[in-house]
């Protein structure tokens, strides 16, 4: 029987695994890659191969063009790489994310949960529990203050403020992939019928994902700034002059780092939103006590808080400290 | 509870006036009796709750949580209320909603050994958001920007008086302020019921040299504009009482003053420090200022003096109808004890030159400036254009080089509006003040650009850009200041020029501006 470590390891190029020959969300160019999601800092440009959700694919085609790799193969069904079996399951995070389940003929199976989210979001299928040995999971949100309230009543706080300011325009920011399209849902799902006016950065991922059937409503790009009321833009966009031209704005910022005063004062924003596709707190021990796999490995994140819970539960916990994925990326 | 934790989150994050406003009248219409009573006093400052130590509210959640886990999230969040709000383990059924009012009657009425389980049950029962509005209660420090002022301003802003007839009647009302509120929808006007109510003070609106000249000089009455604190001091019915300009009462730290208010009546005047004939500068007063108690050596080396210009009530008579001529005969027949309160002598001029004169040279540097007053009008609470002028000294300037800026919010989103300036300290450039006005749209408009250009690093929000720009930087006055680098700190400092024309390395230096002092 081999040993975990021997099925996947970490690498100053990510997480690999030695019986199938490929990297997982590689942080430079590899010869056989899987990507997790089309987050940045997972998916990269420039590997031999990429295995990866049709919508994954996609999506790297979109932000890097169609040569972002030499071949491309879309995850369908369990498939046989090496000495071991991969399979693609949801999870819950943005259009097209997945875990990835890696099962050696005869040892531990290693779930590689990417990103992941469990609260409902209409942008992408929900996350789905996968039995496993080995759980290779994400802390972005690992400290027990992170508890992401629903977020239609954080949406709804957004409409209510457009409602006591109805001359300045509400912008918000919002990641150009997942975070921004399901913004636009919450708008809908709340009520707000108007067109909603996006940054030139989101256009073609708003577009990708209303072609993916995702109703997204009315869209209209925030070149009038007259006419706009509630505006979304990559949150970088209010570091730069792209944000004069609204007179009299309010800033608002759709993220999980928001439930900390500290963060979104740092960043001059005057409505907060704690809208986040990350696991929360709840959420992320719910899910190890869920899977009750034999091990935990994190990978990025807040690590130190779920390593004491894994302590307190006395499951079996290492942080892999990978440097190179971001906290909740631009 | 939720309504007004919602009200304290959006002050907290909302920097323009007017949107606090907004949002603090909003609320106040919304929000049901005795809910918004509460909510008032809690901003203005009047509610009188059982404050929690610190320490107290790290045990309680060492009770409930996991000391590590705790540990790396207040690391984290860096703030003890905000931290344990968040952190607190939901319960199950924590059943229907808690009201301001209850909270508030829990700090209110628990006794000290009950205390700790009370807070605890009341934690068990709120939602984070709201749990934070109430440890921010229970500590005492709300933190949102609002001054008891704004907050009457707001207040007025929901109904048809005006701030200054609710400022009138504020010092003899108690939260949560049902009869108040019911005046303000229809009702009977609450009569102050306390003594010696403060009475909305009567302000004045700067003037220039061009705008005086069409009036003539024998309507007006002249005299010297103090850099004190404007005061009202009131003895009425055995009471006495020092107000701010606002109506905060700020007795409590002039024993000495209220001592000497032997008389009947409501005068209005400058609160100095005084040592002999001698008036100390502002910065002498600044340390008596803010102060619950007073110790008897600041007592002794920072003495108060209370120097009048205006009467409104005298021996039972309301005075304000009278026109400021008769006003003055009253307030020179009255006798004060003069050792603590003497008058504002009035400036004899002919012409307009004369005031240019005088205002070129004021006898003391304590004067800043003259203040012009129309002979015939009576006391007008508020700030009427007209009767009452003041044309202040020339600030004074310095050329200071730009060294970091900050983006401005609201109107100013995306901008980088707020600046600190730098002067010379032998090859060093040492930050001396901050300044976020003075300059124009459009100047704002080539700020941002420089900025733009010139960053050299950047620390999260803020740009620290190439010490290349020069800027005269107008103040109104001076401090020494332990928790400024430079050891001053100015007052009002604005952006008065851009001196794009002007080397960096001939901007001034420090010891020019501890000449100053």
């Amino acid at each position: 029987m081999i040993r975990p470590e021997e099925i996947v390891c970490p690498t100053e190029a990510g997480l690999y695994c030695p019986p199938g020959g490929f990297h997982i969300d590689p942080l430079r160019p590899v010869p056989r890659a899987l990507i997790t999601h089309g987050h940045a800092d997972h998916a990269r440009p420039g590997h031999g191969a990429v295995l990866a959700t049709r919508q994954t694919l996609d999506i790297m085609a979109i932000r890097y063009g169609e040569d972002f790799t030499s071949r491309r193969q879309i995850a369908d069904g369990p498939l046989r790489i090496g000495d071991v079996t991969v399979s693609f399951h949801p999870a819950g995070h943005v259009l097209g994310s997945a875990q990835i389940l890696i099962a050696p003929d005869n040892g531990p199976r290693v779930l590689i949960s990417g990103d992941y989210c469990r609260t409902p979001n209409p942008t992408c299928l929900p996350w789905e529990p996968v039995a496993c040995d080995i759980f290779i999971t994400e802390a972005t949100f690992g400290l027990p203050i992170f508890r992401h309230p629903d977020p239609l009543a954080e949406t709804e706080r957004l409409i209510a403020s457009m409602a006591e300011f109805p001359d300045r325009p509400h912008l918000v920011g919002a990641y150009a992939l997942g975070k921004a399209q399901r913004v636009i849902a919450l708008a809908r799902a709340a009520g707000h019928d108007a067109p909603i006016a996006i940054h030139g950065a989101l256009k073609r991922l708003c577009d990708y994902h209303v072609e993916q059937g995702i109703d997204l409503g009315p869209l209209v790009p925030a070149t009038d700034p007259e006419e706009a009321r509630l505006i979304l833009a990559p949150p970088s966009a209010f570091a730069s002059p792209w944000v004069q031209r609204f007179r009299d704005p309010v800033l608002c910022y759709a993220s999980g780092w928001m439930t900390v005063r500290a963060r979104a004062r740092q960043r001059g924003i005057e409505l907060p939103l704690v809208i986040s596709d990350h696991v929360d707190w709840p959420q992320l021990t719910a899910t190890l006590q869920d899977l009750a796999p034999q091990e935990v490995w994190i990978t990025h994140g807040t690590e130190d808080g779920l390593m004491r819970w894994c302590e307190l539960q006395g499951l079996p916990a290492r942080p892999l400290r990978l440097v190179g994925y971001e906290d909740e990326p631009e | 509870m939720k309504a007004f934790a919602r009200l304290l989150e959006r002050l907290a994050f909302t920097a323009g006036r007017n949107a606090k406003l907004t949002i603090l009248s909003h609320y106040l219409e919304a929000t049901p009796d005795p809910d918004r009573g509460w909510a008032l006093a809690a901003l203005t400052g009047t509610l009188d709750l059982r404050q929690v130590s610190p320490s107290l509210l790290r045990r309680l959640a060492g009770e409930r949580v996991d000391e590590r886990l705790f540990a790396l999230s207040y690391d984290f969040v860096g703030d003890l209320a905000e931290t344990i709000a968040l952190i607190w383990p939901a319960v199950p059924a924590p059943g229907p909603e808690v009201s301001l009012s209850q909270a508030v009657g829990i700090l209110r009425e628990t006794g000290k050994l009950a205390l700790p389980a009370a807070i605890a049950a009341m934690l068990d029962r709120l939602t984070p958001p709201e749990r934070l509005a109430f440890l921010k209660l229970a500590t005492g420090n709300l933190r949102v920007g609002v001054s008891a002022r704004l907050a009457r301003i707001a207040l007025a802003q929901t109904g048809p008086r005006g701030v200054e007839e609710i400022e009138e009647i504020w010092h003899g009302l108690e939260p949560p302020y049902l009869p108040l509120f019911a005046w303000l929808s229809g009702g009977a006007r609450p009569e102050p019921a306390s003594a010696a109510p403060f009475r909305p003070v009567m302000l004045s609106t700067p003037v220039t040299p061009a705008e005086l000249a069409p009036l003539n000089p024998a309507d007006y009455l002249a005299e010297w504009k103090w850099d004190g604190i404007r005061v009202q001091a009131v003895a009425e019915g055995g009471l006495r009482r020092l107000y701010s300009r606002t109506g905060e009462e700020i007795g409590a730290a002039f024993p000495d003053i209220i001592e000497a208010m032997d008389f009947e009546g409501a005068v209005d005047g400058e609160l100095l420090i005084r040592r002999g004939t001698e008036v100390a500068p502002f910065a002498d007063l600044q340390r008596r200022l803010g102060r619950k108690t007073i110790g008897r050596v600041l007592l002794q080396s920072h003495p108060a003096t209370l120097r009048l210009y205006d009467i409104l009530t005298w021996e039972g008579a309301d005075l304000r109808p009278l026109p400021l001529t008769e006003r003055r005969a009253r307030l020179e027949a009255a006798r004060f004890p003069r050792e603590r309160i003497d008058l504002s002598p009035i400036l004899p001029f002919a012409a307009w030159e004369d005031i240019t004169r005088l205002r070129a040279a004021p006898p003391a540097p304590v004067i800043e400036g003259v203040m012009l007053k129309r002979r015939d009008t009576p006391y007008i609470a508020g700030r009427p254009r007209g009767p009452w002028f003041k044309w202040k000294r020339d600030p004074m300037v310095i050329d200071a080089v730009l060294l970091y800026a900050q983006s401005g919010h609201g109107k100013r989103s995306g901008f980088y509006s707020d600046f600190t300036f730098g002067l010379w300290d032998g090859a060093d450039l040492v930050p001396v003040g901050k300044a976020y006005f003075g300059f124009t749209d459009e100047e704002l408009r080539e700020l941002d650009r420089f900025v733009r250009k010139n960053t050299v690093q950047r620390f999260g929000p803020v740009r620290q850009v190439a010490p290349l720009l020069v800027v005269e930087v107008a103040f109104e006055g001076l401090n020494r200041s332990g928790r400024h680098r430079s050891g001053i700190a100015m007052r009002f400092p604005r952006i008065s020029r851009i001196r794009w024309d002007k080397p960096a390395a001939e901007a001034d230096h420090l010891e020019t501006l501890k000449a100053m002092l």
